[in-house]
């Protein structure tokens, strides 16, 4: 077996340690640990990813002694090596953008506990990406669920502790729900390995056997991680959760933790129950229709919002209803959009959100529009990372958001049952984005003084800068080179069946 | 030859003080013991006001409950959605389980290759007379792992929300009296029974996670008899003495080494086992102390773990420092 096989596991096991290592390291040596193990793992994923794209099949990694359904097992293709690159990527960025937000609002005795938990989740999130076994997906849910509650409250002021016991319910709610749902499917399938669940799943609904079970199996689970990831009846934590946490907590949270559910649901559908199976349920009609709700209403509660941070919190809501909707379309090309608006969301909404903790900071520390009024002026990189961002949340061409729009408008197209609503819907939720982002960004290029040019200087904030520059990069390279990107996702997709 | 014993000699044997306790005319927990229940704690009435002030303010200026229509409204139909999820969830799984494989039946799709190879072949390939010590911590080792990870992530947890670091000296004796509030302390029949009974906790708890790979138990359920034991000793002997013994330091460390040890322990053993190369660790002969391998050290890593999690839990909820 070839050396670059073991990168995965690698990967796994060296952020864990890093969080096993954290609590004893001085503060600054700790800061220096966490960047280290997400570059080593980004870049071990960049080489696993291009091994992959020139082998072109994926393969299974044994973690132990024993094969496949008595051990634990990983599996690696194209879209979980990409993943897993492209979550290190953004994890990076938002630390690095966060970084100087974290020494003021997280007490110095805590930043050791911030980065065991950033690490710890960036193993969960690796593990939910490359996992080929139920289980192990659901005890690093549980990782997920807990530091994520950490991320929230570990800036100690009423609100997050309020949000993250908000978080905490609905998240645990959601891995009740996942954890019914595997239960009764490994008492179905007798498995817990998703290559062989799979072949029982095909067996039993070819033969028609425990069909209601299998059914709502489907339901536990898809309403579990949707929960988890703040689909729209769902939705109602998220925007304290994400508006009051420290700017990398919530840049980490909307971008990666809820699209970790969303890529482990990906998995499940192609892994676990197969496309058709799955499709057949109708349970994708019901993800279809809470898609189309998110998208309209996460908008408008964006709209009616008074607080930058909030309101970006909020068009999360509806970016989550576009996934859910290329998901819910149930066609190929809509999953291979769906996966791509993965992508172009935690892009651009963690660009969003480090951009706005500037942003404020110029602003006296208000986070309300008057207070913003002119702040693009004051800051001059976070407010054109700004508008960078929400021009491609808008989906103007050149940047990723517009693509994902193409893309789902493509897969609405070919659908002829779902054709309409999802362009009306698509429609109507690119103008309401339109109304709520183009509104705050001409707000702060509204001049209020004539002294108000002093603007803030790129010494000093070197890091914050690099961040921004590499998110607004990011966006602008999956916006323009977005079909070898669509290509791979349609390979990984592939090679999940 | 015998002696008459002085009256004060006779006094101080134990015959005499045994015949007065049986007369009842004297108790010996007379003032070793807490007699009556604590008086409450009085929060002075500056204090009271002013978190009744606070909550009014979040009410008017964060919410606005008064006036909030949206909120209101959204509360209502939250309970209302909250009440009808649930129902129709209980409808639904009531409903299921009526149609799922029926329990005892040799045929069900759970009995199938993989249960096999684990009882019949568990003991030869890991060594463990437990089986369910060998599956988990042999043949699925990384879900454990994953496992352990979990408690470490809810200490890190719980440590960020109650952790507060010592004071000065004023605050540190508040805190001492408000903990002398909340349990009873220099008790003579706790602490008497803990002298008895803390060793006994601690050494079965050793007991069951050194034989886990023999008999039932583990590095869970013995660390969490560990735990227990250490929370009856700081319930008895208070946190002076506790924190002899048990500090954030010993925390730090005892947690880190044995969650290194795990990593490092299985990353051999699952990097050996994916390349296909030779473990060179003996399994040892089934039913001896030292036998099964890596399950034996694991055990013990989980186990400390499991025990410094309780522990930690305990002391952050009742005086949030070690």
């Amino acid at each position: 077996m070839e050396f670059i096989r073991n990168f995965p596991f690698f990967s796994i096991m060296l952020s864990m340690f890093g969080g096993i290592v954290s609590p004893v390291l001085p503060e600054r040596a700790a800061k220096w640990v966490n960047r280290a193990i997400i570059t080593v793992v980004g870049a071990l994923s960049l080489a696993l990813l291009l091994y992959l794209l020139e082998t072109g099949e994926s393969y299974v990694y044994m973690m132990g002694h024993f094969p496949a359904p008595w051990g634990n097992e990983i599996r690696a293709g194209v879209l979980e090596a990409g993943m897993a690159l492209f979550f290190c990527i953004i994890m990076l960025l938002s630390m690095l953008g966060g970084a100087h937000k974290l020494l003021t609002e997280v007490a110095a005795e805590k930043q050791n506990l911030y980065y065991i938990l950033v690490n710890l989740l960036l193993s969960s999130l690796l593990a939910l990406v490359y996992t080929n076994d139920i289980f192990t997906a659901y005890v690093f849910v549980e990782i997920n669920t807990i530091t994520a509650c950490g991320l929230i409250m570990i800036r100690e002021t009423g609100r997050t502790i309020e949000a993250a016991v908000r978080y905490m319910i609905m998240s645990l709610l959601g891995s009740g729900l996942l954890l019914l749902g595997l239960c009764v499917l490994y008492d179905l399938t007798g498995h817990l390995l998703m290559s062989n669940m799979r072949e029982q799943v095909a067996y039993l609904a070819a033969n028609d056997l425990y069909a209601m079970p299998l059914l709502v199996t489907i339901g536990l689970i898809s309403s579990g991680l949707a929960i988890k990831s703040a689909l729209f009846p769902f939705h109602a934590w998220l925007p304290d959760a994400y508006g009051y946490s420290t700017a990398s907590s919530a840049a980490m949270l909307s971008s990666l933790v809820s699209k970790g559910y969303i890529f482990l649901l990906v998995k499940l559908i192609y892994r676990v129950y197969g496309f058709e199976v799955f499709h057949d349920s109708h349970i994708v009609n019901v993800l279809f229709v809470f898609g189309l709700m998110g998208m309209i209403f996460g908008s408008l509660s964006a709209i009616r919002e008074n607080d930058i941070r909030r309101m970006v919190a909020f068009s999360s809501v509806a970016q989550i209803g576009y996934i859910f909707m290329g998901i819910g379309m149930g066609t190929q090309v809509a999953m291979v959009a769906g996966v791509f608006h993965i992508l172009s969301h935690a892009a651009t909404k963690s660009l969003l959100f480090i951009s706005a903790a500037g942003l404020t900071d110029v602003s006296g520390g208000s986070r309300r529009f008057e207070d913003l009024t002119g702040a693009g002026y004051r800051d001059p990189w976070a407010g054109a990372a700004f508008t960078a961002g929400a021009l491609s949340m808008v989906g103007v061409p050149l940047f990723s958001g517009f693509i994902s729009k193409l893309l789902f408008a493509q897969a609405a197209v070919q659908n002829s049952g779902k054709m309409l609503p999802a362009l009306i819907v698509l429609g109507i939720s690119t103008i309401l984005n339109a109304v709520y982002f183009m509104k705050t960004v001409i707000r702060l290029y509204t001049r209020v003084g004539a002294a108000e040019k002093s603007g803030r200087q790129f010494a000093g904030r070197k890091l914050y800068v690099a961040a921004l520059i590499g998110f607004m990069i990011l966006n602008v390279v999956l916006g323009v080179n977005s079909q070898p990107i669509v290509d791979m996702i349609g390979q990984g997709l592939g090679m999940f069946a | 030859m015998s002696k008459l014993k002085s009256r004060e000699e006779y006094e101080k044997t134990g015959s005499f003080r045994f015949w007065r306790w049986l007369d009842g005319r004297r108790d010996p927990y007379v003032g070793q013991v807490e007699m009556k229940p604590q008086t409450p704690v009085e929060t002075p009435e500056l204090t009271i006001r002013e978190r009744l002030r606070d909550s009014q303010a979040v009410r008017d200026k964060v919410y606005d409950i008064e006036n909030n229509k949206s909120l209101n409204f959204f509360h209502r139909v939250y309970v209302l959605a909250a009440i009808v999820y649930c129902v129709g969830l209980a409808v639904i799984l009531l409903a299921m389980v009526a149609y799922l494989p029926p329990t005892g039946e040799a045929d069900r799709p759970v009995n199938n290759e993989v249960s096999a190879r684990y009882i019949e072949s568990g003991l030869q390939e890991t060594g463990a007379v437990n089986i369910v010590t060998g599956m988990i911590l042999d043949y699925r080792a990384f879900d454990t792992f994953g496992e352990s990870n979990v408690l470490f992530a809810a200490t890190t947890t719980v440590l960020i929300l109650l952790h507060r670091k010592k004071k000065n000296q004023d605050g540190r004796v508040e805190e001492l009296e408000n903990d002398r509030l909340l349990e009873p302390k220099r008790d003579a029949i706790l602490q008497g029974s803990a002298t008895v009974l803390v060793p006994i906790i601690i050494l079965f708890g050793i007991y069951v996670i050194l034989n886990g790979h023999l008999s039932p138990g583990g590095g869970f359920s013995g660390g969490a008899v560990i735990g227990a034991g250490l929370i009856l000793y700081l319930s008895a002997f208070g946190f002076e003495r506790a924190e002899k013994l048990f500090t954030e330091k010993l925390y730090k460390t005892v947690s880190f080494a044995a969650l290194t040890t795990y990593c490092l322990a299985k990353s051999y053993s699952f990097f050996t086992g994916a390349n296909h190369l030779e473990s060179h660790i003996p399994l040892g002969t089934p039913g001896a102390i030292l036998s099964s391998g890596l399950i034996f050290v694991l055990n013990i890593c989980v186990g400390m773990v499991v025990a410094c999690t309780m522990y930690t839990f305990y002391v952050m909820f009742r005086k949030g420092d070690f």
